[in-house]
């Protein structure tokens, strides 16, 4: 599945990085810590969090993470943005909590942490 | 100039989950025992017991700088600390205007206003422990503002420090040091900023446990600043 398809099945709003919108996404992962979602998470993932800070790109990048959704209704900053732009890394937005969106989004087959 | 020993990171009975025996007077008969020069009082997210220790430390001999731990919107805790009770309480009143939720003393404990006789003047009702609703960014920007110190708290811990929530300092925040507790003597993840070691103190027992020497002429924010960047003959020691 792609994050488009992701936004557009879960009615999403984007809040940045448009052009990272076809990458493929295999598994999730969800985090406030960035130290451990630095630890944990794995390429491919989608990322649900609600730490808007502008390093959530940096752990993006360095991840390979395909996209980040801000969870309950938190809203990126403006110097976020700009990066998520830059490196075209999607941030996406849901007011529902990471419980019950990545139990949404497991239930639409998002599950598999490995290829 | 000489050598200052000095704690920068003591809790009192104010905050939550310090102990009630962490009372001016208590505070400042132990540090001067334990040999330290200096201390600085940073209570979570509130100045309201600074001035009652620097009352109780200038009569007996020990330099207390006025200070605050705050907690920011990222649950990054940084100190503040500051030369005079007039800049903390500026701090504190830009912190009380982002600090929303009222304490529960059952769950979290008392937060205990006292003067410098150590007599109970008051309860703190608001909910110290949590996060303000500050960004680390304008956290700093405030305290410098203010003429203050920005440190890091706790960064080798695995909870609230700025690593374990943001994974890594941001390489263009204007920090002036960070903070490495007693269970470590060294922090290799930083390498571009000065590194202090204090206790962290909640506990008498726990007062001077680690401390860091500064080589400086005054105990002032002016003279640490010279020392963490080794400027004009100030140095940190060890």
């Amino acid at each position: 599945m792609k994050v488009r398809e992701i936004q557009k099945e879960f009615s999403l709003d984007l809040a940045a990085g448009e052009k990272g919108l076809d990458r493929d996404v295999i598994g999730g992962y969800c985090g406030d810590l960035l130290s451990d979602v630095m630890a944990n998470s794995i390429s491919g993932n989608i990322w649900l969090t609600i730490q808007s800070h502008k390093n959530i790109l940096a752990v993006a990048l360095l991840r390979e993470i395909s996209g980040i959704i801000l969870v309950n209704g938190h809203q990126p900053d403006d110097e976020t943005k700009a990066k998520a732009n830059e490196e075209g890394i999607p941030i996406l937005l849901s007011p529902a909590s990471a419980y019950e969106l990545a139990g949404a989004l497991y239930n639409a087959g998002i599950r598999k942490k490995t290829e | 100039m000489k050598v200052f020993k000095g704690d920068l990171h003591i809790h009192t009975c104010l905050s939550p989950c310090a102990s009630l025996d962490m009372s001016p007077v208590a505070i400042v008969e132990e540090g001067l025992n334990r040999g330290l020069d200096l201390i600085a009082i940073c209570d979570h997210n509130s100045a309201q017991n600074v001035g009652a220790v620097i009352r109780a430390g200038s009569k007996r001999g020990l330099h207390v700088l006025p200070g605050m731990e705050i907690n920011s919107v990222e649950e990054v805790h940084t100190l503040a600390i500051f030369d005079s009770e007039r800049q903390a309480t500026a701090m504190q009143e830009i912190v009380y205007r982002h600090l929303e939720g009222m304490n529960s003393p059952d769950i979290f404990g008392e937060q205990v206003i006292v003067n410098e006789f150590d007599e109970v003047e008051g309860f703190n009702d608001k909910m110290l422990i949590g996060g303000t609703g500050l960004k680390l960014e304008e956290i700093v920007t405030e305290v410098h503002r203010l003429g203050g110190l920005s440190i890091a708290s706790h960064v080798d811990r695995p909870s609230y420090s700025i690593i374990s929530q943001l994974g890594f300092i941001p390489p263009d925040l204007d920090l002036d040091a960070v903070e490495i507790s007693y269970r470590t003597n060294s922090i290799p993840e930083v390498k571009e900023l000065p590194i202090i070691r204090s206790s962290d103190a909640h506990f008498h027992s726990d007062i001077g446990k680690v401390y860091t020497s500064f080589f400086i002429e005054t105990p002032s924010v002016y003279e640490i600043r010279m020392a963490l960047l080794g400027e004009c003959g100030r140095r940190v020691v060890n």
